[in-house]
C-alpha cells in the first residue's frame, strides 16, 4: 500500500493579511448578500423544526408524558437518550476551547468559536429534556436547592441532583467562556459596522473594549482562568451524566467503566458534530483558507482515537458481564443486546461506532470531505444508538422476567427529537448570520506567528496596523 | 437608626416589687413581676388589643405599596390553583347524622349477589357513601374473603351508565337498520298506570310470564309466587347462561330428583377435578369457601404438616389445573370416558371400562388406588359445563367412596329456579311466545337478548309479545327488544335477602339511599302485584314469624350479623346413585368448542365494570378482550404453517362463524378450543360496548352457542389473515417474560417429599420463632453497620405463601378498590402502563403441552435498603421508621428514576391523568340529576357528570393521584395509621392481626399475612421463620420486608412425572 504523504500545509492558506481575515470573517455578519440560498434553506428548516419542538412541548405539557412511548419498566427512553446525546455533542466545544488552549494547540483557533457555540446550543437542547420529561414539569424547579416554605431540600444522594449542578455549571461556564472570547470580536465588528443598529448593538456587547494593552492583559488572564475551570468540566459533566446509570443497580446500567467511556463517547460524538458543521460551512462561505484540510484531517484523527476508546469500552462491558459472573448482567447481553428483537440496535451501534471510524486509518478517508461527512453521520447515529442500547434496552430486561416488556416510540417521541435538531440548526445558522463564526483576533495571532515563522505558503500582502479586534 | 429609635425600657425595680408583694397572702394572683411593678411596658401591653404586632401605623407608604403589590401578585397566583390543582370545596354538615363521626367509617353487614347466590360482605361507609367491601366472616360463602365479582360491586354501583329513570320505547317507530332506538324518559307512576291498563286487558293469566335469572331469595320467591297466584295460569321462567343446571340434572339422573351439591374440602385428602375449576368464582358459587378449605389442606408449616392431593383433568387451563399436583389436558368431550374409566377402576356398580389412552389408563388406576386409600376423605368434582352424565358419574364415584354426607353434602336445591321445579326454562318461553301465547313478559335482571342460545329465536319470538318490561341495572341488548326498561336498585341501595350456595339466607342491607329513581326486584314485584311497598317492609313482612324469639330483637341481630342463623339447607341422605340409566353424551366430532364464563366478566353481566375488564385473566393475563384459546399443537395445525397469538382466525360451528384473535395457551387440550362468553356487547354501557382493537371489547361467543351447551363439536378453525393485538400484562412479547432464564432464584418450587428430604439432609430445621436470629444479630454480621436499618418500634412486614396462592386476582381488585387505583383502558395496558399495585406473576415450567404454573404475587416489598430512595432527586420516596417505603405524592415531580432502579418493578406511574381523565364518561349523565333529595351527606352535588359520580367511590383515606406522579403499594398505610390511632387512644400497642391489608383481607386462601416483624410472636414473624420462606432477589441486597414462601407440590409417587400426556 502506497503511503500518502502527510499534509504539510500551514493552518492558514492563501495570500492573507489582517485585512483579508477581517474581511472573510466579518462579511458574514456585516453583509447580508453574502449568505447563499443554502443559508435560507437551513434556517427555514431550523425554524420549522423549532415550531415542531414548540408544538411537541405544548402537547406534552398539556397532555402528560403519556404521549411518549415510555412505560413500566422502560420509564426512560427517548427523553434521556436525547438528553445524553445532546450533552455529549457539546463536549467537543469545551475540549477544543479549553484543553487545546491550555495545550497551546494553535489549530484550535479557527474552530473554537463555532464549536463553543455548538456546545451552548447543544446544552440548551439537552436541558429541555430533564425539565420536560418529568411528570409534573411545573414543579421541576424543586430539583434546585432553594429556600422554600416546605422546608425540604433536594436529595443530594441522587445522581439526578448531581446532573442539575453539572449541567447548569457546564452551561454557565461555557456561556461565559464563549462570551468572553467574543468581546474583542464584538469590538472589531463595532468598528467595522456601517449601519447604525449594528454599531449600537455590537458597541453595547463589546463592553467598552478599546483594545488597550491593559484590556488585553486582563483578557488573557481571565480567558486562561476560564479555560482552567472548563478543563475539569470536560471530564466531569459526562462522568456525572453517566452516574445516572452507573450508580443504579440495574443490569446494563451498573457498569463501573461508564464515566471514562461516556467522556470518550462525548468527545467522539462532539467532534463528529463539529465536522458535520465545519465541512459544509467552510464550503458555503469559502473559508477553506481558515479551516483547512489539515484541520479536517486532525479532527478526523481525534474522532477515530476517541472512537477506539469507546470501542474498548464496549469490549470491556461485554467481557465483564461474562467475567463478573453476574447472571442478570450477562443475560442482558445474551437475550437483549446480542439476540432478541432489538439486537439490530446493538449491532448497528457496533458498526457505526467501531467499524466505520476505523476507515480514518486510511488518509484518503480523512481528506475526502464527503467521506468524512458520511463517517461522521454514522458516528452521530451510533452514539445515539449507544444511549438507546444502554437506556431503554437495559430497562426492557429485568431481574424478574415477568416484568420484561418491550418499548416502542410514538410520533411525539420522534417529533420532539426532530424538534431539538431543528432548534439546534436554527440557532447555529442564526449564529452564522449574526456573530463571527471564527475568532478574528486568534486567527490574526496565528497569522502573525505563521508569518514570523516564515512559512512560505503564506504570503502576506500587506501588514496593517492592528485595528479593532486585534 | 434603629438603635436610636429603640425605646429605653424601664428597668424592673425588684425592690419595689418586693415591697408591693410583702405581706400579701390569700387569693390575689399575679402573672408576672412586671405586672406587680406596674411598668409602663406592661401597661401598654395591657392596653393594646393586639400587643405583639407591628401597628399598621408603623408601616410606611413604600412598604404599604410593596405589600399591596405583592398581595395582588400572589392573589393572581392563587388563580393558578384551578389550573393545576383540583379545586376543593369544604362543606360542613348542617345536620350531623347520628353515629357519624366525619372521617371515621361505619361498617354494615350486607350481601352482594352473584348470579343469584349471595356472598356476605361488610360495607365500609364513609360519610354516607359505600366505599369498600370486605367479606363477612360469619357468612359461609365468604368466610371474610371476597372474589373479584363481589369486590367490584362498588364500581358497578357508581357506574355512570346506570339508567336514571324508567324509559319507554316505542318499538313500532320506523327505523333504519342499525339505528339506535331512542326512548322517552318516563316515570314510575306512568309505568304503573300503563301496567294496570295492560294487566286489566289481559284476561287470561297464562298469557303473563316472568323471566328471571337464578333466584334464591326467599322474599323475592314469595313475592313472585304472590304475583303469579294473583294471575292464575301465569308462569315463571328462568334462564341462566352459565349456571348449575347440569349439576342439578346430574343429581336428577343419579337420584331421580334434583339435589344441591356442596363440598367440604376441609376433610378431603384426595380431590379429583373432572374439568372443574372449583376454585374459580366464575364456576361455583361456593368457591371462596372451597378455596379456603382447600388451601388449609395444603398449608405446610415448618417440616410438619401434610398436603391434600389434587388431580385435575382439564380442557381449558384454569386455577385448579395450575395448583394441581397432577394435571392432564383432555378435551371436554373426553372427560366422560375418563370418569367412566375411573368409576370402573373403583368398581362402581354399572360402570363400564372406558377407552382411554394407555398411559392415562395407568394414571387413572393410580388415582383410583389413591382414592380407595382415602375412602370417605376424597372428592370427585365435575365442572358445571360438563354434561349431566359426568356429574352423575362423579356422584356415583363419591357414593362408592363413601364421601356422600362427609365431604359431599346433598341438600334440597337452594334455588327457587332449579330444574325439575315449578319454574320453567327459556326454551318453553320462546316456544310459547312464538305460538303467540304470551301477552305480557316481565324480565327481571336477565339479558336473554344477548345470552340466549344461538338456535333459540328469542329476539324474534319476543316481538309477538304485546307488553314487554325489563327491570335491570343497566340497559342492555334485551332493552332493544322491550317496551319498558326500568332501573333496578342494586344491593348497596336496597333491601333484600338472598341465599348462599349452601342455603344460608342473609340480608341485603342498603347503606345509601338509591342514587337514581330505581326499584329493587322486591319492590318491583310488589308493584306488579298491585301492592306497592318499600323493600324494607316487604322484607320484614316476609321474615316476621320466621325468626326465633322476639322479632324486633332477632331482626336487629340479623342486621348486625348480616346472616340469618341456622338457615342453611338441611343435608339429605340421597338414595343409592343409579348408573344404569346413564348413556354416554353424544360424541363430539372434530375440534370441540368449550364455552366458559369469562374469568373476569362472567357471562357478560360485568362487562361494564372497568376493574373487571382490566384485571388480567389468571393465565393468559389478557385484559379487555376474549380470545380463541388453543393449544400450541393445535395452533400449528391451523391454516398453512399455523397461527400465533394475535392472529385472526375464523371459528366455524355449523352455519355460524365468528372471527376472533387466537391466544396460544400452553396446557390447553389439543383439538379443543375455548371461548369465553360475555364479550362483544352491543349495548350495556360505555365500557361494555367498546368494540375496537384499540379499546378491546372482544367478540360475542353466544352467537355460535347452540342450545346453551358447555361444549360443542365440529368446529373448524381457519386463518383469515390480519392480526388483532391482545393487551396482555405478562409475557406475550418477544422478551421471555414467561420463563425464568439462567436458573434465577425467583421461584422456589419443591415437591413435598423433596422438601422434607432437603430439610432432613441439609439440617435446615424449621426455626422456632424464639430461635430465629434477631434483627440485631443479623445486623452485627454486617460489615457496614451504619447501613443497617434500625428497628425501633413496630416494623411492618408481610409474607406471601406461594403454596396456597391460587392466582384468583381477588387481591388485585381489592387493592384497586381500597387504594383508588384508576382504570387505564386497553390502549394503555398495551403500552404496559396498567396501574395495579399488585401483580400476580405467572411462570410456566415443563412442556408447552402441559406446563405447570406457579403464581407469585408481587407488590412493593418495602426493602430496608430500598434502591428507589437514594435516586429520587426530590426525596419523594423515603423510609419511615417503621420500615415502610413511603411515596410522597405531593413531592413527586415524576422523574421515574425510582421505577428504573426498582429491581421488582412494582412502581406505577401516572403517564396520563388516569384518575380523572375518563373522556368516555365526561358527557355521561350530563344534565341528569342524582336523586338529590335522597342523597345524604356533604358530597350532595346535583348536576354532576359521570366522572364525578365515579369520584364518589374514592376512598377518602387514600390520596387520588394526579398525572405525573409515581405510586405503588403502601402496605395499606391508611389502615396502619387508623389502627395506630385506635391503639394510641387506648394507650396500648397495636395488636397482632389488628391491621389487615386490603389484599390480605380479600385473599380467599389466606396466602398473605401482614404484621409486625419486630414482634417475634406475631403471625408474620412465625411464617417468616419458616424454612420455606425466602426473600425475593435477596442477592440484590435490598432486604425486602416481604417474604415469599416456596411452592410445594404433592405428586403421587405411583404416577411418573412424565405421565402428563392425556391425548393420543
Amino acid at each position: 500500500m502506497a503511503t500518502t504523504p502527510p499534509i504539510n500545509q500551514p493552518l492558514i492558506t492563501g495570500q492573507q493579511s489582517y485585512a483579508t481575515i477581517d474581511e472573510s470573517i466579518g462579511r458574514l455578519v456585516l453583509q447580508q448578500r453574502i449568505h447563499p440560498r443554502a443559508w435560507w434553506i437551513m434556517a427555514t428548516f431550523g425554524v420549522l423544526g423549532t415550531c415542531l419542538l414548540g408544538l411537541s412541548i405544548t402537547w406534552l405539557v398539556y397532555q402528560g408524558i403519556g404521549i411518549w412511548g415510555n412505560n413500566i419498566p422502560v420509564a426512560w427512553s427517548f427523553d434521556i437518550v436525547n438528553f445524553v446525546w445532546w450533552i455529549g455533542i457539546g463536549h467537543a466545544g469545551t475540549l477544543i476551547s479549553a484543553i487545546l488552549l491550555l495545550m497551546r494547540q494553535q489549530w484550535r483557533n479557527s474552530i473554537n468559536r463555532f464549536s463553543e457555540a455548538m456546545t451552548i446550543f447543544a446544552v440548551m437542547c439537552a436541558a429541555i429534556y430533564p425539565v420536560l420529561h418529568t411528570g409534573r414539569p411545573w414543579v421541576s424547579y424543586w430539583l434546585f436547592p432553594f429556600w422554600n416554605i416546605m422546608a425540604v431540600w433536594p436529595q443530594f444522594r441522587s445522581p439526578l441532583m448531581w446532573d442539575v449542578f453539572a449541567v447548569s455549571t457546564y452551561f454557565t461556564v461555557s456561556l461565559l467562556f464563549w462570551f468572553m472570547g467574543l468581546v474583542p470580536d464584538f469590538a472589531n465588528l463595532r468598528d467595522r459596522a456601517t449601519n447604525k443598529p449594528a454599531k449600537v448593538v455590537f458597541g453595547l456587547v463589546a463592553l467598552g473594549w478599546r483594545n488597550s494593552n491593559q484590556h488585553w492583559h486582563r483578557y488573557e488572564q481571565a480567558y486562561l482562568l476560564l479555560a482552567g475551570i472548563s478543563t475539569p468540566l470536560v471530564l466531569s459533566v459526562h462522568s456525572i451524566v453517566s452516574f445516572d446509570f452507573a450508580v443504579s443497580i440495574m443490569p446494563g446500567w451498573n457498569v463501573s467503566i461508564f464515566p471514562p467511556y461516556f467522556v470518550a463517547g462525548a468527545v467522539f460524538a462532539g467532534f463528529a458534530m463539529v465536522l458535520t458543521f465545519a465541512i459544509p460551512v467552510r464550503k458555503m462561505y469559502k473559508l477553506e483558507h481558515l479551516i483547512t484540510d489539515r484541520h479536517i484531517d486532525w479532527m478526523s484523527k481525534i474522532t477515530m482515537a476517541t472512537g477506539l476508546i469507546v470501542a474498548y469500552g464496549y469490549v470491556l462491558e461485554a467481557f465483564f458481564s461474562w467475567y463478573g459472573a453476574n447472571t442478570f448482567e450477562f443475560a442482558l447481553f445474551r437475550h437483549i443486546r446480542w439476540t432478541g428483537p432489538y439486537s439490530w440496535a446493538y449491532w448497528m451501534l457496533i458498526f457505526c461506532n467501531v467499524v466505520a471510524p476505523n476507515l480514518f486509518w486510511w488518509p484518503y478517508a480523512r481528506r475526502n470531505p464527503w467521506c468524512v461527512m458520511i463517517i461522521c453521520q454514522f458516528v452521530s447515529l451510533g452514539m445515539w444508538l449507544e444511549r438507546f442500547v444502554i437506556i431503554p434496552m437495559s430497562l426492557m430486561n429485568n431481574y424478574l422476567p415477568s416484568s420484561n416488556r418491550p418499548y416502542y416510540p410514538t410520533f411525539w417521541d420522534i417529533a420532539m427529537y426532530a424538534g431539538t435538531i431543528g432548534f439546534f440548526t436554527m440557532m447555529m445558522f442564526l449564529f452564522i448570520r449574526f456573530l463571527p463564526v471564527i475568532n478574528f483576533f486568534e486567527i490574526k495571532d496565528l497569522l502573525y506567528k505563521t508569518i514570523k515563522k516564515g512559512n512560505p505558503a503564506v504570503e502576506p500582502v500587506e501588514t496593517v496596523a492592528l485595528s479593532g479586534g486585534g | 437608626m434603629e438603635s436610636n429609635e429603640k425605646k429605653e425600657q424601664t428597668r424592673l425595680d425588684l425592690t419595689a416589687v418586693k415591697g408591693k408583694l410583702a405581706g400579701k397572702s390569700g387569693k390575689k394572683y399575679w402573672r408576672s413581676l412586671e405586672e406587680v411593678a406596674e411598668t409602663p411596658e406592661f401597661q401598654r401591653f395591657l392596653d393594646d388589643e393586639f400587643p405583639n404586632r407591628s401597628s399598621l401605623a408603623q408601616i410606611n407608604r413604600r412598604d404599604l405599596i410593596k405589600f399591596m403589590g405583592a398581595s395582588v401578585a400572589l392573589a393572581g397566583l392563587s388563580g393558578c390553583r384551578g389550573v393545576f390543582l383540583p379545586e376543593d370545596k369544604v362543606v360542613p354538615y348542617v345536620k350531623q347524622p347520628e353515629e357519624l363521626v366525619t372521617g371515621v367509617p361505619l361498617y354494615y353487614a350486607s350481601t352482594v349477589v352473584m348470579a343469584g347466590y349471595g356472598t356476605g360482605v361488610l360495607v365500609e361507609q364513609h360519610e354516607g357513601r359505600p366505599i369498600m367491601l370486605s367479606g363477612n366472616p360469619d357468612h359461609p360463602a365468604s368466610l371474610g374473603s371476597l372474589d373479584i365479582f363481589s369486590q367490584s360491586e362498588t364500581l358497578s354501583f357508581y357506574d355512570p351508565d346506570r339508567p336514571t329513570a324508567p324509559m319507554h320505547y316505542d318499538l313500532t317507530e320506523e327505523r333504519t337498520p342499525g339505528e339506535e332506538l331512542v326512548g322517552d324518559e318516563s316515570t314510575w307512576p306512568d309505568f304503573t298506570q300503563k301496567l294496570e291498563d295492560q294487566l286489566k286487558e289481559i284476561k287470561d293469566g297464562s298469557r303473563i310470564r316472568v323471566l328471571t335469572g337464578t333466584v334464591t331469595s326467599p322474599t323475592l320467591t314469595s313475592l313472585i309466587q304472590g304475583f303469579l297466584a294473583k294471575h292464575p295460569g301465569s308462569r315463571w321462567h328462568a334462564w341462566e347462561p352459565v349456571g348449575q343446571t347440569n349439576a342439578h340434572l346430574g343429581t336428577a339422573m343419579a337420584y331421580s330428583r334434583p339435589l344441591n351439591t356442596a363440598y367440604d374440602f376441609s376433610q378431603a385428602k384426595v380431590i379429583v377435578a373432572l374439568d372443574s375449576d372449583f376454585l374459580s368464582p366464575a364456576e361455583l358459587p361456593g368457591s371462596l369457601r372451597y378455596a379456603r378449605q382447600f388451601a388449609n389442606g395444603r398449608r405446610v408449616m415448618g417440616s410438619g404438616g401434610d398436603m391434600n392431593r389434587l388431580y385435575a383433568f382439564e380442557s381449558t387451563p384454569g386455577l385448579v389445573g395450575m395448583i394441581a399436583d397432577h394435571r392432564w389436558p383432555v378435551r371436554a368431550a373426553d372427560v366422560f370416558g375418563i370418569a367412566m374409566q375411573l368409576a370402573s377402576e373403583l368398581g362402581v356398580p354399572g360402570a363400564q371400562a372406558g377407552s382411554v389412552p394407555a398411559p392415562l389408563g395407568t394414571a387413572i388406576k393410580a388415582i383410583a388406588d389413591n382414592l380407595k386409600e382415602n375412602s370417605g376423605a376424597c372428592i370427585v368434582v365435575a365442572g358445571p359445563h360438563q354434561p349431566a352424565q359426568v356429574h352423575a358419574l362423579a356422584l356415583a364415584i363419591n357414593a362408592a367412596l363413601g364421601s356422600i354426607g362427609k365431604t359431599v353434602i346433598h341438600t334440597e336445591p337452594v334455588e327457587s329456579t332449579a330444574v325439575g321445579g315449578a319454574v320453567q326454562d327459556l326454551k318453553t318461553l320462546v316456544a310459547d311466545m312464538n305460538a303467540g301465547a304470551v301477552d305480557a313478559l316481565f324480565i327481571v335482571d336477565s339479558n336473554p337478548g344477548y345470552t340466549a342460545p344461538a338456535d333459540l329465536p328469542f329476539a324474534d319470538a319476543i316481538k309477538k309479545v304485546k307488553f314487554k318490561v325489563q327491570l335491570g341495572n343497566n340497559e342492555d341488548e334485551t332493552t332493544d327488544l322491550v317496551d319498558w326498561h326500568l332501573p333496578m336498585s342494586l344491593p348497596l341501595e336496597s333491601w333484600g335477602d338472598v341465599r348462599a350456595f349452601d342455603g344460608t339466607a342473609s340480608i341485603i342491607q342498603p347503606v345509601i339511599v338509591p342514587l337514581f329513581d330505581s326499584r329493587s326486584p322486591l319492590e318491583f314485584f310488589a308493584l306488579l302485584a298491585g301492592k306497592p311497598a318499600s323493600g324494607y317492609n316487604l322484607l320484614r313482612d316476609h321474615w316476621r314469624g320466621k325468626l326465633p324469639g322476639d322479632f324486633e330483637k332477632s331482626w336487629r341481630k340479623v342486621l348486625n350479623d348480616g346472616v340469618i342463623a341456622n338457615t342453611s339447607a338441611t343435608p339429605v341422605q340421597p338414595p343409592a346413585a343409579q348408573l344404569s340409566g346413564i348413556t354416554a353424551p353424544p360424541m363430539v366430532q372434530g375440534t370441540e368448542v368449550v364455552f366458559r364464563a369469562d374469568p373476569s366478566i362472567y357471562d357478560g353481566r360485568f362487562a361494564n365494570n372497568g376493574w373487571l375488564q382490566e384485571v388480567p385473566k389468571p393465565l393468559s393475563k389478557v385484559t379487555w378482550d376474549n380470545a380463541i384459546y388453543i393449544s400450541p399443537d393445535t395452533a400449528l395445525k391451523v391454516g398453512n404453517g399455523g397461527v400465533v397469538s394475535d392472529d385472526l382466525v375464523s371459528l366455524q360451528v355449523g352455519d355460524k362463524t365468528i372471527v376472533a384473535p387466537v391466544f396460544v395457551q400452553p396446557g390447553h387440550a389439543n383439538d379443543s378450543v375455548t371461548v369465553h362468553l360475555g364479550f362483544g356487547r352491543t349495548r350495556g354501557g360505555i365500557v361494555a360496548t367498546v368494540r375496537t382493537e384499540r379499546e378491546g371489547g372482544g367478540f360475542n361467543a353466544y352467537t355460535i352457542r347452540n342450545g346453551g351447551v358447555g361444549y360443542i363439536g365440529g368446529a373448524v378453525l381457519s386463518r383469515v389473515g390480519g392480526q388483532y393485538e391482545l393487551a396482555s400484562t405478562q409475557g406475550h412479547s418477544p422478551l421471555n417474560g414467561d420463563r425464568i432464564i439462567d436458573e434465577r432464584d425467583v421461584i422456589r418450587d419443591f415437591t413435598l417429599a423433596e422438601f422434607k428430604e432437603k430439610l432432613a439432609k441439609g439440617g435446615e430445621e424449621p426455626l422456632k420463632p424464639e430461635d430465629a436470629p434477631s434483627h440485631e444479630d443479623i445486623a452485627k454480621q454486617n460489615l457496614f453497620p451504619e447501613q443497617v436499618f434500625v428497628w425501633d418500634g413496630p416494623q411492618w412486614g408481610m409474607s406471601i405463601d406461594m403454596n396456597t396462592c391460587i392466582g384468583c386476582n381477588a387481591c388485585v381488585v381489592a387493592c384497586q378498590a381500597e387504594n383508588n387505583i384508576p382504570v387505564v383502558g386497553k390502549e394503555q395496558v398495551a403500552r404496559h402502563r396498567e396501574m395495579h399495585w399488585i401483580r400476580i406473576d405467572r411462570y410456566y415450567s415443563g412442556t408447552d403441552e402441559n406446563p405447570q404454573a406457579t403464581w407469585q404475587p408481587v407488590m412493593c416489598v418495602h426493602c430496608e435498603l430500598a434502591p428507589c430512595e437514594p435516586v429520587c432527586p426530590v426525596a419523594a420516596t423515603v423510609h419511615s421508621h417503621e420500615g415502610l417505603n413511603q411515596m410522597i405524592y405531593n413531592r413527586c415531580v415524576g422523574t421515574r428514576y425510582c421505577s428504573n432502579n426498582c429491581p421488582y418493578k412494582v412502581r406505577r406511574f401516572n403517564y396520563l391523568n388516569y384518575s380523572d381523565n375518563q373522556p368516555n364518561f365526561t358527557d355521561r349523565l350530563e344534565g341528569a340529576v342524582f336523586n338529590q333529595s335522597l342523597i345524604p351527606g356533604p358530597f350532595h352535588t346535583p348536576h354532576k357528570t359521570g366522572t364525578e359520580l365515579l369520584r364518589l367511590m374514592n376512598n377518602p383515606d387514600v390520596s387520588v393521584r394526579g398525572r405525573g406522579v409515581m405510586e405503588k403499594c403502601t402496605y395499606c398505610v391508611q389502615r396502619i395509621n387508623a389502627a395506630r390511632i385506635e391503639a394510641k387512644k387506648a394507650g396500648r400497642d397495636i395488636r397482632d392481626g389488628e391491621i389487615v391489608t386490603a389484599c390480605q383481607q380479600a385473599c380467599p386462601t389466606k396466602t398473605i399475612v401482614f404484621g409486625n416483624v419486630a414482634d417475634k410472636n406475631s403471625a408474620v414473624s412465625k411464617i417468616k421463620a419458616d424454612p420455606r420462606a425466602y426473600l425475593l432477589l435477596e442477592e440484590v441486597q435490598t432486604r425486602p420486608r416481604t417474604s415469599h414462601l416456596a411452592r410445594l407440590r404433592n405428586p403421587n409417587p405411583a404416577i411418573p412425572a412424565t405421565n402428563t400426556e392425556a391425548q393420543a
